[in-house]
């Protein structure tokens, strides 16, 4: 396996962080550390915005967030992602797309 | 803001776009909402245009458009692991003008194309999202947006806002997405001189090479990567369905790396400097996966409707095809003095019936089901078939029958002849 840090990919991209509010949140944390065995959004988000934490907590950040979606739709079982747009203007701005 | 408009279009992509372009030229008062900082800066496609869909809106479109370069040159690719078998077509036809297909910078692109709605005399409000549909009863009178006091009001709504589609959701017109209905792609930019993309792929001044693969690269899951040249950079990705992504536990970006360090495709992109890496959904459900399309002042266009043939990588064109329909639809009830009822919208059912559109997507419904059975077109076939080159290919002192007698060998022990045979009635059935 080739080493790879999506923060160096991210890095290219431009955003406009809407500071202190972020569109995606976890509806209940306690969900994904008990219930969630799978945990699929810290895998296959492509921006990496989900980490798995060594006690089982899943931690989303969602600065660097691609707004594509995977997220709420691989949480399938518990439904557990409150996905919005960015308020306008907000969030990635792809220069290339 | 209470104004009232004919139509309000959320989202500035190529549907939505399509649809506003040919309202506001009809004369209709147009509102046209997105939630970018400019048309482009949130859509995200390969991307290929195909000519035909965008001439039928704005035939001079070849004047000022941004393209990058015409494609004259189709590559299909089956990789193994360190090898592929490919099939390539070039043609000097696809070296005259008027040129069937481009490679475009969406970015660039969308924002040209707003300009001529603009032009054509739509109101286009930028940085602005639209919250929420408003409702009277069961008929949809406008929409909510994250603007102050941002409710703006109109006889129909085009919901033109793509494969996430949140309001139709909201609004309960059509349920969540399935990880089996969308595929997610993820890819780069890598510039490059102009003159080392065109020594590299062959090809002279303003002319493209499209290359699609399947086979090892996605690691067993179903989907393809590409790689198109552009006019000083190269796009490359990946895209495979969601529901295999997280099945496989494989995260993409390292799909793309382990991709792009394959030896047939590294020296291709060698020295490029990557400005952009985007990821996106692309709604592949089908046919049989599309929701219902209008309802009392409202309908679905482009991605929100799923409209893609995943087959033949086709999207974009069906978005503004049906962003173009559903406009006529609009401007036909205008002009009839009818209201924009259920019952009335229900013209732009029959249009996409009766065109090309929906009989392509009914011609492929069965085949997302058949290849998400059978993974062994992804997996299984392409390496045998690379093994099977390399066998025919390698001198090596054993004869040519006997060569053609171990891949036979090779094919039936892998799949067996029952097998064999069932894979080939599948791949019939699924392009039937």
């Amino acid at each position: 396996m080739i080493p790879v840090k999506v923060e160096e990919k991210l890095f290219q991209n431009r955003y406009r962080v809407d500071a202190g509010r972020p569109h995606i949140n976890i509806i209940d944390p306690g969900t994904c550390q008990v219930e969630c065995k799978t945990q699929e959004c810290t895998i296959c988000c492509p921006a990496g915005c989900y980490t798995a934490e060594g006690n089982g907590q899943v931690t989303l950040i969602t600065d660097g967030c691609l707004e594509c979606g995977t997220c709420r739709i691989i949480c399938t079982t518990y439904r557990n992602v409150d996905w919005e747009y960015p308020r306008g203007g907000y969030g990635i701005l792809f220069k290339f797309g | 803001m209470d104004e009232k408009f004919d139509a309000i279009v959320v989202g500035a992509g190529p549907s939505g776009n399509a649809a506003a372009y040919t309202l506001a030229k009809a004369g209709l008062k147009v509102l046209q909402i997105e939630r970018g900082e400019y048309p482009g800066s949130k859509n995200v496609q390969g991307a290929i245009l195909y000519s035909k869909a965008l001439e039928e809106i704005i035939p001079d479109f070849r004047d000022d458009a941004p393209l990058e370069r015409h494609v004259i040159e189709q590559q299909m690719w089956v990789l193994d692991d360190a090898s592929y078998v490919g099939s390539t077509y070039r043609s000097a036809e696809f070296n005259q003008e008027p040129f069937n297909r481009y490679t475009i910078v969406r970015a660039q692109f969308d924002k040209w194309f707003s300009k001529r709605v603009q032009d054509a005399g739509a109101l286009l409000v930028c940085e602005t999202t639209v919250t929420n549909l408003i409702m009277d009863r069961d008929r949809v009178i406008g929409v909510q947006t994250d603007r102050e006091g941002g409710s703006v009001y109109a006889d129909v709504v085009i919901l033109a806002d793509g494969v996430n589609s949140l309001l139709a959701k909201k609004a309960g017109f059509h349920a969540e997405l399935e990880p089996k209905d969308v595929a997610l792609a993820v890819k780069e930019i890598h510039f490059l001189p102009e003159e080392t993309i065109q020594s590299r792929f062959n090809i002279g001044e303003g002319e493209g090479v499209v290359i699609e693969m399947a086979g090892k690269i996605t690691q067993g899951m179903m989907g393809t990567g590409f790689l198109y040249t552009n006019k000083d950079s190269l796009t490359i990705g990946v895209g495979c369905m969601l529901s295999d992504f997280k099945q496989q536990k494989i995260t993409p970006y390292m799909l793309l790396e382990q991709m792009k360090a394959h030896p047939a495709i590294k020296p291709l992109i060698d020295g490029g400097e990557m400005k952009e890496y985007t990821a996106h959904l692309i709604p592949e459900g089908g046919y049989k996966a599309m929701p219902q399309l209008y309802g009392d002042g409202w309908m679905i266009v482009g991605d929100s409707g799923m409209f893609v043939n995943a087959v033949h990588r086709e999207g974009s064109n069906l978005a503004m095809t049906t962003g173009r329909y559903a406009a006529e639809t609009i401007i036909d009830l205008k002009e009839k003095k009818l209201p924009m009822t259920a019952r009335n919208l229900a013209l732009y059912q029959g249009r996409l019936e009766d065109s090309f559109v929906m009989k392509v997507l009914k011609k492929y419904k069965n085949m997302p089901e058949i290849f998400h059975k059978n993974n062994q077109f992804f997996t299984t076939y392409p390496e045998l078939v690379n093994r099977a080159a390399h066998t025919m290919l390698t001198v090596d002192g054993v004869d040519k029958k006997t060569k053609e007698r171990e891949i036979r060998k090779s094919f039936k022990q892998r799949r067996s002849l029952f097998g064999l045979m069932g894979d080939a009635f599948k791949m019939w059935r699924a392009f039937e």
